[in-house]
């Protein structure tokens, strides 16, 4: 009975991993095929493989640029986020600061207020700032958009250091910013990791501020330009795939790198 | 200035960054939103025409769309709720019964949540298309063509389809929660359950799902504050149609923004649905509170 069971359980992980599996399987598959055998051809391995797709889709879709719009967005919003929000993590637990507690609940306070329509506000105010269709609006809404959730996570750490080694490090002659740049800051490594994570994924596969702020197409990042391309190509399926692709496999291979660290990393996320 | 002033100062310099971020970007819009939500205002001309609380009640009197629109995401919210963190938590169960290829499980099952809601409505809509589709090439093969149809555009499986793909989605997020909320039961509670003879369906009725309610009522609240605010994968699937079959909130309220040029219904809109969405964030706290209690 016990072995019934367990076969059945086994079967339907399997099962499980395959659905999780397959269309990610589907997308490479259908890349490699032709605007004729994409349609006709259900193999799993083409007959013909067209690795120019990738070229074609790379030069007609403005791949290139999106490609470096992601990849810029997502490091300058990353290192926007680890830094404000760990001066602002360190000032509220390690040094007197009068109305700390009533700064950190309002600091943290979009993460209990859904205000879903946000966007409306924010892009009348890039607007009257002159921001619109520029990185600059965009990086600032996203680096605010991350700022809540690292905040706490900061706060909760520092207040878990020892006095000890701040008192020792004072003696020393460290004077405050010395103090978070060389204790503070390399003790929170796995803190560090999490916004690092949290704050890259959510980047990268950002749409709606994307599609409201970037209008010129040599600002858009990939979600942006997958659905610009999704406009022009809508029948190119094999084109299409490919685009879908070159967005996603990179997030892929460094989810399979770091799965352990993504995986706690989203689920500190989830449990805030 | 004293010494102790000037100690306070330099303090918070630390603060300003983080303050400052929040005041232009988070106060500032929510004041704004409000503001906007009492005015007709077509987002360029420099006059707004102050109209106090008209498009609250234009919406909750006629505007049949856009509470289509939150019944359509209520219908997937509820469809997630049941199925995905059904599924996800029967297969929680099994791995967390079942020790090897614990991590295995883990990584798969997580690859979907973290690809974006665009790459994955793109790719679902080729697999559901109509003529050439892989779903229904497949049953066209297993003598079922009689079941296939075009998928995303046929106003009766539209929504349906939609919900299919946003729980594919979800379901390793839901899964990754609830096995860390088994994992977290102590083994020897079951050990001990067992030689008292208690049979599995008794020990997951009695210890575990008791065990488990508030890790329930987080993957709950989370799929629902998160499933309302379904957007990406419409856009890049149906764009709301056919018709408004798969019409949301959020697409609504863009539709209003940028098609139709009225900021101040659309922040209206989007003054509602916070509130609604605050009212459930409400209950969770105070059910949580509730719970821990007792």
């Amino acid at each position: 009975m016990r072995k019934i069971t367990g076969i059945f359980n086994h079967s339907i992980l399997i099962i499980m991993v395959i659905v999780c599996i397959f269309p990610m399987v589907w997308v490479v598959s259908s890349s490699l095929k032709s605007q004729q055998t994409v349609f006709t051809d259900m193999s799993l391995i083409p007959s013909e493989m067209q690795f120019e797709n990738y070229t074609r889709t790379w030069q007609q879709g403005n791949f290139g640029d999106y490609f470096f719009n992601s990849v810029y967005y997502t490091v300058i919003v990353v290192f926007g986020v680890l830094f404000i929000s760990s001066l602002a993590g360190f000032g509220l637990t390690r040094l007197k600061i009068p109305g700390k507690n009533i700064i950190f609940i309002i600091l943290i306070s979009t993460m209990m207020i859904p205000i879903p329509g946000a966007f409306i506000a924010l892009y009348v105010l890039l607007a009257n700032l002159g921001l619109i269709n520029t990185r600059t609006g965009y990086i600032l809404c996203m680096i605010n958009g991350g700022l809540p959730f690292a905040i706490f996570l900061f706060k909760s750490f520092f207040e878990g250091i020892s006095k000890d080694l701040e008192d020792a490090a004072k003696i020393d002659g460290c004077n405050k910013f010395q103090l978070y740049m060389k204790i503070a800051m390399p003790l929170s490594k796995p803190i560090i990791a999490i916004v690092v994570i949290h704050n890259a994924l959510m980047v990268w596969n950002e749409y709606i501020l994307a599609m409201l702020v970037l209008t010129d197409r040599k600002l858009m990042p990939l979600q942006r330009g997958l659905m610009v391309f999704q406009g022009t190509h809508i029948a190119d399926y094999h084109l299409l795939m490919a685009g879908i692709a070159i967005t996603t496999i990179p997030i892929i291979i460094i989810y399979f790198l770091m799965q352990k660290h993504i995986i706690s990393g989203v689920m500190a996320g989830a449990l805030k | 200035m004293n010494r102790t002033t000037k100690d306070y100062v330099k303090n918070y310099l630390f603060v300003v960054p983080a303050v400052l971020m929040f005041i232009v970007f988070s106060a500032y819009p929510f004041y704004k939103i409000i503001e906007l939500s009492l005015v007709r205002w077509d987002g360029i001309s420099p006059v707004m025409q102050f109209i106090g609380l008209d498009n609250f009640t234009h919406i909750f009197t006629s505007n049949p769309t856009w509470w289509l629109s939150v019944r359509n995401a209520l219908y997937v919210t509820a469809l997630a709720l049941v199925f995905q963190n059904g599924l996800a938590l029967f297969l929680a169960y099994i791995v967390d019964k079942d020790i090897k290829g614990k991590n295995f499980y883990r990584t798969i099952f997580f690859l979907p949540p973290i690809l974006s809601g665009i790459a994955v409505g793109i790719i679902w809509n080729w697999i559901l298309q109509g003529d050439y589709g892989l779903l229904n090439q497949l049953l066209i093969r297993l003598n079922l063509s009689g079941l296939a149809r075009s998928w995303m555009s046929n106003p009766r499986t539209a929504l349906t389809s939609i919900a299919v793909i946003h729980m594919w989605q979800g379901l390793g997020w839901g899964f990754l929660i609830l096995l860390a909320g088994l994992q977290s039961i102590p083994r020897d509670i079951y050990e001990a359950a067992r030689i008292d003879g208690a049979c599995e369906f008794k020990v997951f009725t009695k210890i575990t799902a008791p065990l488990m309610i508030p890790t329930f009522f987080i993957v709950s609240i989370l799929t629902i504050l998160g499933t309302m605010r379904i957007y990406d994968i419409i856009v890049a699937t149906t764009g709301g149609g056919p018709g408004y079959h798969t019409e949301v909130p959020i697409s609504r309220i863009i539709a209003t923004m940028l098609g139709s040029s009225r900021f101040g219904y659309a922040s209206a809109m989007g003054v509602v649905f916070g509130l609604m969405l605050l009212v459930i964030s409400i209950i969770q706290i105070k059910m949580s509170k509730k719970m821990e209690r007792t």
